[in-house]
């Protein structure tokens, strides 16, 4: 950021988006460089009385990281590693470094992230607001359960540094509070130690929902990671049916190309071309098949293509191959056209999952409105006051917005089904609940707790993401 | 009958082709923010327009204080209750002499006939983009055209504005966002008065009602009256070295 405009009405405008399109605002945007710079942005909006919100990489796919008419702070300048102890594995950043910032830096030394999402493009800030979870999130809980101790910067001018032992109601609730209290400008994390750069890999087919629940109970013992795919099209005796895989640290002695060689950043870069297609063109390739046929046909496709496999085959994958399937193809979000989509991801208590999922599932089909791409993960709980997290499952399901009322309808048909069943959301994903939804979802209590700590930490209230404005008005 | 637009702004609203556009949107229904410099004039018009049944608010500004756009844009959409149609009439052309080499003229053409468009556009862009529709109205030129020896600054800010218009558009367009940029000739208003040699001088309610009729149908624009458009066309064939030996 060079130099303030001389207010920040006059900030530069830009048109900013949610990840999945189907939201979006103009907003003033500044880029602060510094934990200093951020500060004096944060007190020239409280002195103009500018709402404020933060923004890292534009991953999530709502609209916390969108200020209509307000200032976005765009933390992904301040993208420095601060200090990194390979002894440890303690790791102290700025919040504008982004997960393929880290591990790049820290994997030659033998540390992975613990808790990556799908994609490596997330600022570490993103992560912490909304409290991000991977594909082993029952075994290791959410990113904020391996943040050991952050800086916030707050609009009441202060700067809180945090951890379990200090300020920790601030600390478990800035961690899944999607930036509503202030500015991460410092974040200290411990991360996973690895033997080898690769993992070792099975592919489980699935053919119905119920197999999937099962296999997933059967194998979580031993399991690092374990996801599933729901082909979202299928319906009938085959609805749910899809293909689990399960994923494992291999230890050194059993990485058959040397951990010297697979813990280099080379050994994990994504493959730049798919199907012989440069990786940036393929996205266009999609476009056409995003319709329901299209999709059936690319589900069935996928599903059926688990059979050439042979049961119990095992491979080796590296952790970047493996964990971030959402950067193959980039700007794959493109393929769904201007309307965008939105994913929607109840979580739903253990004993209410297998029924829940199929009722979505089914709603879903009776409604016209298959998810196109449909994941099922299990999770635990964790101690962050606005978690997502509970001892349960998700079905994280994407939709195209070309039908916006009716999706939205459809939406809010099974936040009722979640809700009723004492489940939760995911603030990164959604963009559709309302302010009912979350009080029944995270109670009044947590959310007096919450506003309690904002009250605090903003007592004018300046941090208000689009998020905020439409899920917690007060 | 609803109006073609719910909410507009329309700057330059004091006077000429600015008012008479005020007038006919909100005969239409339409709810209009009436912007301009002269409060009083603004007050008449807005006064004007409530005792006919309309709706209007007085902003009052000057579109060369660029610092104070940008509040004031959101100051009037909050007003408003949103915003569908942003018209930018306001321009300035002073009398410059042929002999006269006034830098604060031209600045002052400059500021008021494109920079000003430009802050004003800007927040409207913006805010249309992510909307996924919505309606800017400039008033440009014939002037624009082709650099007349007459009037350097004035014909380049009208240029610049007609350029500017036109990319607005490629850059909207997709997002359903129309641009209408529209050219009058001679225009009988307050700025043109007592001016010599003007011809086929036609009325700003004839400008305004062309250029709302353009906007509601999504057009780029055109001339007002058409013959310039013809007219345009042939000095656009003259070459360089033919254009300056005549006496424009």
């Amino acid at each position: 950021m060079s130099g303030l405009p001389s207010s920040l009405a006059n900030a530069p405008l830009r048109v900013v988006d949610g990840f999945g399109m189907a939201v979006r605002a103009a907003c003033r945007c500044l880029a602060p460089r510094d934990a200093g710079e951020l500060a004096e942005l944060l007190a020239r909006a409280t002195r103009e009385g500018m709402s404020v919100a933060f923004r890292g990489s534009g991953r999530s796919y709502g609209d916390p990281a969108i200020n209509a008419s307000g200032l976005v702070i765009d933390t992904t300048g301040m993208n420095r590693i601060l200090s990194w102890d390979p002894t440890t594995g303690v790791v102290d950043v700025e919040p504008g470094v982004t997960i393929e910032g880290l591990w790049r830096r820290t994997l030659p030394d033998g540390f992975w992230p613990a808790v990556v999402p799908g994609t490596m493009a997330p600022t570490l800030a993103g992560c912490a607001a909304m409290n991000v979870h991977g594909k082993n999130n029952f075994k290791v809980g959410p990113t904020g359960d391996h943040v050991l101790e952050f800086d916030l910067a707050a609009p009441d001018g202060r700067t809180y540094t945090c951890s379990r032992d200090q300020n920790e109601d601030v600390f478990h609730a800035a961690i899944g509070g999607f930036g509503a209290l202030g500015a991460f400008t410092r974040l200290r994390l411990r991360l996973k130690h690895v033997e080898s750069g690769l993992l070792e890999v099975e592919a489980i087919r699935n053919r119905t929902l119920e197999e999937a629940f099962d296999i997933f109970e059967q194998r979580l013992p031993a399991a690092d990671y374990l996801v599933g795919w729901i082909d979202g099209t299928a319906s009938g005796r085959s609805l749910g049916r899809g293909v689990i895989h399960q994923a494992n640290y291999l230890t050194a002695d059993r990485d058959p190309e040397g951990p010297a060689k697979t813990l280099r950043i080379a050994r994990q870069d994504l493959p730049s071309t798919i199907l012989g297609f440069p990786r940036s063109l393929v996205w266009h390739f999609m476009a056409p098949f995003m319709t329901a046929p299209g999709l059936w046909w690319l589900n069935t496709a996928k599903y059926f293509a688990s059979y050439l496999s042979r049961p119990g085959r095992k491979y080796l994958q590296s952790h970047a191959a493996f964990a971030f399937l959402l950067d193959y193809v980039p700007n794959w979000r493109l393929a769904y056209g201007r309307a965008g989509f939105i994913q929607y991801q109840p979580f739903v208590p253990h004993g209410a999952a297998r029924r829940v999922f199929r009722e979505i599932l089914e709603r879903c089909r009776a409604r016209g409105t298959p998810p196109y791409l449909v994941v099922l993960k299990r999770h635990r709980p964790d101690p962050f006051l606005l978690t997502h997290g509970l001892d349960g499952w998700s079905l994280a399901m994407d939709f195209p917005a070309r039908q916006r009322e009716q999706l939205w309808a459809l939406c809010h048909e099974l936040t009722e089904i979640v809700v009723a069943a004492g489940g939760k959301f995911y603030f990164a994903k959604d963009a559709v609940l309302r302010p009912t939804d979350v009080e029944r979802a995270f109670g009044r209590d947590r959310l007096d707790r919450f506003f309690a700590v904002k009250r605090r930490l903003d007592p004018q209230g300046l941090i208000r993401s689009d998020l905020m404005r439409r899920v917690l008005p007060a | 009958m609803s109006p073609t637009w719910q909410r507009a702004i329309v700057v330059g609203a004091s006077s000429g082709i600015g008012e008479a556009i005020a007038r006919r949107l909100a005969a239409l229904g339409t709810r209009v923010a009436l912007v301009a410099r002269r409060e009083a004039e603004l007050s008449r018009v807005a006064g004007e327009i409530a005792k006919a049944g309309g709706k209007a608010e007085v902003f009052v500004h000057d579109v060369a204080d660029f610092d104070a756009t940008s509040a004031l844009f959101d100051r009037i959409v909050a007003t408003l209750g949103g915003l569908d149609l942003l018209v930018y009439a306001a321009g300035v052309m002073p009398a410059v002499e042929e002999s006269e080499w006034a830098f604060t003229k031209d600045r002052q053409m400059i500021e008021v006939n494109l920079l000003g468009a430009m802050a004003w556009c800007n927040p409207a862009g913006a805010r249309f983009e992510a909307a996924r529709g919505g309606t800017i109205v400039g008033i440009s030129s014939i002037a624009g055209e082709r650099g007349r020896r007459g009037a350097p600054a004035y014909g380049a800010s009208k240029a610049g504005l007609t350029s500017y218009l036109e990319s607005l558009r490629n850059r909207l367009g997709r997002y359903g966002v129309s641009v209408t940029t529209v050219k009058p000739g001679f225009v009988d208003t307050a700025m043109t008065k007592g001016k010599p040699g003007l011809f086929w001088l036609v009325s700003p309610d004839r400008v305004a009602a062309r250029a709302l009729g353009w906007a509601g149908r999504g057009c780029t624009g055109g001339f007002v009256p058409a013959r310039w458009g013809l007219v345009a066309f042939i000095l656009k064939l003259i070459p360089s070295f033919v254009f300056r030996r005549l006496n424009f």
